[in-house]
């Protein structure tokens, strides 16, 4: 009980830190700080849109941060979430452009296959670490870039590409969006403009990713907790001789491991897909989805729920974050990745706390 | 140890009323301890009775929340472990903190690095201090070898070293023999009476009755952060120290009746077992063990034991060779397999293979069987009543302390972690018990219980295999006894065929009859 307290204590005083870090930084930048907290802060409460949008970008972190807790569990480092991701991604795009499917099936289908890539992807870094004894975080930093030239090249196929470097967006059967078509129909219109604050929420790309992203919190927390898959996939994570020496099969438990959680990452990478982007793109840079998902589990305590809060919270100071940057604030919205930064950085070090707290009550001492 | 070295004249230490609380906890009960120059000290406890906190307190890891130290008749203020060094304070802890692939020298003065020139380490005037040093107190290393290559008596003795280069006046050994053999033992002892004929003072953390009687002048009794005593070492048995320590009166010797043996329960064949590195440990061993027997296994660690013990759980590979268990050969089984043929296994290490420090009680204790029924479903979902259920019948069966289900097993004592290992294991269905090192870091009250356990298990009809480095508890226990040296069971005697001192030879390679 208590040490789940003071993990809580921790993860809340990081992120006290990470706010008054980002104030000082904005205050020798030049920047006001409170007022630029509450242009972010309106920027994700003020209407429904915007949070809509905050719940939108939140969703694929949920995601990421769950993979990346999963390998956790097991002992196992998943710097792999973006590749993950962007396998996914392509799965879901290619599928959802070549394949006809009707609707409610055909998105059903490809996220499916978009999991099981993912998990394919995530799995042969475990493949080749119980085999080979690769270094998973060597193996998932490769494959991240193995997956993010396979994506750039998809976008080159003749039959696939719309324009230069964009590919043709998915068939309407397969988009995940709620209300896709019929928003933007003349009844759907006249019938939004009735209910101001649904028309205000739906001018964002609505989709049940969210859903999907709490199912998916809820089943990884039911194995972790209430299986024999959880068990022996915790057992090698927390002592992995003692897991072997109990009959647990190590080796087999880390390539389960990587399946799982690259198969959250794959799926996150559908969602985003078929509920967002609806195609790809060339990319110039990762876009982030699996690196932000090592900050969602390291703040969400490497438990599913807390990935869910985490998630959110990431979600929403992105969104925020990205509202600073207009008049009559300025600011850069890299301030919030500099706030990122330090809350995880402050996360991973729970020692440090201890000996502020402790230099604090010397101080008092000698008041 | 005579006392002729003892400056009563000259308190080095004193601790006044020392009281140490991690929350509610009170590790450290107003303890009062006195040190003067030229004694060896023993701050005798049960594990968790307070002696290391006590020290740290000493040393400075730890602040007391009450009470005042007096070192060489200062008063210690603000003290940390770099003040303590300043003060001649040095601290040898159990688990060795030397950097592995540094060399012996090079440990000796880190931090302290002679230097020629402008920051550049003067090697040869390291190596040349170091060995005037060890030659000095005579405690043997060899400057120029690597830690990772040097053995476990010589990694402690440049522990040693390392504080006395520093300037150590006053040394704290804590639990110095848990990893020695019984000749490194005798020189420790050796070392420590050099040390304090040239006016140094020691500190003996330990729960080794023997120890205390054969290293020691004096010895402050530590029992659940209280001190009990401070007692003349030639003033009192080993029952007497024994008795303060854990509070009543403790049995030494197991008693046990005669037993005729049963059918053949384990047969080992020419077995061939190499290490990590590839090198043969276990050469040709051969051995047998009887239903309602203890076999014991005597030996000095690193005669390939562990990979004996690691090649028959199924955990390392057999090179050649046959192991048969109940008439099943598993040879090549794994270590479930071997567990459901019926052979259980109480590892060397608890920690380490032992037990998942993280999961608690309960979940540790279905470790072989969490898929089996009642525990869980054909689905594999977990059935936490029965898992819970089956977790406070142990618990109570096995009076483990505190008895909580829930309790983490890291949180537990040494003693009691024992213990979960064997309530487990002796809960599986089982033939045979092999039990590696049982007792190993145990207090007296502890190694009664396993001890008595082995019998029971033995008097139930079960065959035992004890392998242990300490040659007492082999030959207390055993009804037979097995001298494995170099990976070959060289000799096998009935319990009474052969002296102590017989044995000890065997063990070291020579030959029995000369």
């Amino acid at each position: 009980m208590s040490k789940k307290k003071s993990t809580l204590t921790i993860i809340l005083f990081s992120v006290l830190i990470g706010f008054l870090a980002g104030g000082i930084i904005l205050k020798l930048a030049g920047y006001r700080p409170l007022e630029t907290y509450l242009v972010m802060l309106k920027g994700i409460f003020g209407s429904p849109k915007f949070m809509s949008y905050s719940i939108l970008k939140a969703t694929p972190l949920i995601l990421t941060g769950l993979s990346v807790m999963f390998a956790f569990r097991t002992g196992l480092f998943n710097i792999g979430a973006e590749g993950q991701f962007i396998v996914g991604a392509i799965t879901a795009a290619m599928l959802g452009y070549y394949l006809h499917l009707p609707y409610v099936i055909h998105p059903l289908v490809i996220l499916l296959i978009a999991t099981f890539v993912g998990g394919l992807w995530g799995g042969l870094a475990g493949f080749f670490k119980a085999r080979f004894g690769v270094n998973e975080v060597i193996s998932t930093i490769m494959l991240n870039w193995v997956a993010f030239y396979l994506s750039n090249f998809v976008v080159t196929i003749e039959s696939f590409v719309k324009r230069i470097n964009v590919s043709y967006s998915i068939q309407p059967t397969a988009s995940i969006r709620i209300l896709g078509e019929w928003k933007t129909s003349d009844a759907g219109r006249a019938w939004l403009m009735e209910h101001p604050v649904l028309f205000d929420m739906f001018k964002s790309q609505v989709n049940v990713g969210v859903i999907i992203a709490i199912l998916a919190v809820v089943i990884s927390g039911f194995i972790l907790n209430k299986t024999t898959l959880g068990y022996s996939l915790k057992a090698v994570g927390y002592n992995k001789y003692a897991a072997e020496f109990g009959g647990i099969d190590v080796k087999r438990n880390m390539f389960t491991s990587m399946f799982i959680a690259g198969s959250i990452s794959g799926l996150a990478g559908g969602i985003q897909v078929l509920g967002i982007s609806h195609n790809l793109s060339t990319l110039a840079a990762m876009e982030g989805f699996g690196f932000d998902g090592i900050a969602v589990a390291l703040m969400g305590a490497n438990t599913p729920i807390g990935c869910l809060l985490s998630g959110l919270f990431f979600g929403a100071l992105k969104y925020g974050g990205s509202k600073i940057q207009t008049p009559p604030i300025n600011a850069p919205s890299e301030t919030v990745n500099i706030m990122v930064g330090i809350i995880v950085l402050f996360i991973s070090m729970p020692k440090l706390i201890d000996v502020l707290k402790k230099s604090i009550a010397a101080r008092k001492k000698v008041k | 140890m005579g006392k002729e070295y003892i400056d009563y004249d000259n308190i080095v230490v004193e601790m006044k009323g020392i009281v140490k609380k991690f929350g509610d906890f009170t590790a450290n009960d107003h303890i009062d301890l006195t040190v003067h120059k030229g004694e060896v000290h023993a701050l005798l406890g049960e594990n968790g009775a307070g002696k290391s906190t006590l020290m740290n307190v000493l040393y400075g890891f730890y602040e007391s929340t009450e009470g005042e130290i007096f070192v060489n008749g200062e008063k210690l203020t603000d003290h940390s472990p770099t003040n303590s060094i300043a003060k001649g304070i040095g601290m040898v802890h159990q688990h060795f903190m030397l950097v592995q692939n540094f060399t012996v020298a090079e440990n000796i003065v880190l931090g302290n690095e002679p230097v020629k020139g402008k920051g550049l380490m003067d090697r040869e005037q390291a190596i040349k201090e170091v060995r005037e040093l060890s030659e000095r107190y005579g405690l043997y290393v060899e400057p120029e070898a690597k830690i990772q290559d040097i053995s476990v008596g010589m990694q402690q003795r440049v522990e040693i070293l390392k504080t006395l280069y520093r300037g150590a006046e006053i040394l704290i050994l804590d639990e110095p023999t848990a990893v020695l053999t019984p000749q490194e033992i005798e020189e420790l002892i050796d070392i420590i009476h050099n040390l304090v004929k040239e006016g140094k003072t020691i500190i003996i953390i330990t729960h080794k009755l023997n120890e205390v009687k054969s290293a020691c002048d004096y010895c402050t009794i530590i029992r659940r952060g209280v001190r009990i005593d401070t007692v003349d070492v030639d003033d009192v048995s080993q029952k007497d120290l024994a008795e303060k320590m854990v509070g009543r009166s403790v049995e030494f010797k197991v008693e046990k009746e005669e037993l005729e043996a049963g059918d053949l329960i384990l047969k080992v064949e020419d077995l061939h077992v190499r290490d990590n590195r590839n090198i043969q440990k276990v050469k040709g061993l051969n051995l047998e063990v009887y239903q309602g027997e203890i076999l014991g296994v005597a030996g000095v660690d690193g005669n390939g034991q562990s990979e004996f013990l690691e090649a028959i759980n199924g955990l390392r590979d057999v090179e050649s060779g046959k192991i048969t268990a109940g008439g099943v050969d598993i040879t090549y089984a794994k270590p479930k397999d071997v567990n459901e043929s019926g052979v259980v296994i109480i590892p060397e290490d608890r920690q380490k293979r032992g037990l998942v420090l993280d999961f608690n009680l309960a979940e540790n204790f279905i470790l072989q069987k969490f898929k089996k029924n009642p525990f869980a479903s054909e689905r594999g979902i977990l059935a936490d009543d029965e898992i819970y259920k089956y977790g406070e019948r142990l618990i109570k069966e096995f009076d483990i302390r505190p008895p909580k289900v829930k309790q983490l097993a890291g949180e537990l004592s040494g003693g009691n972690q024992q213990k979960v290992v064997i309530a487990r294991e002796i809960s599986n269905v089982h033939d045979l018990l092999i039990a590696v090192q049982p007792t190993r870091g145990l207090d007296v009250g502890a190694i009664e219980y396993v001890h008595k356990s082995l019998v029971e298990e033995r008097n139930k009809g079960r065959g035992v295999l004890l392998i242990s480095f300490e040659l007492d508890e082999i030959m207390g226990m055993s009804d037979r006894i097995a001298v494995i040296y170099e990976g070959e069971i060289v000799k096998v005697f009935k319990a009474g065929e052969a002296t102590e001192k017989e044995i000890g030879l065997l063990m070291a390679g020579g030959e029995a009859n000369e």
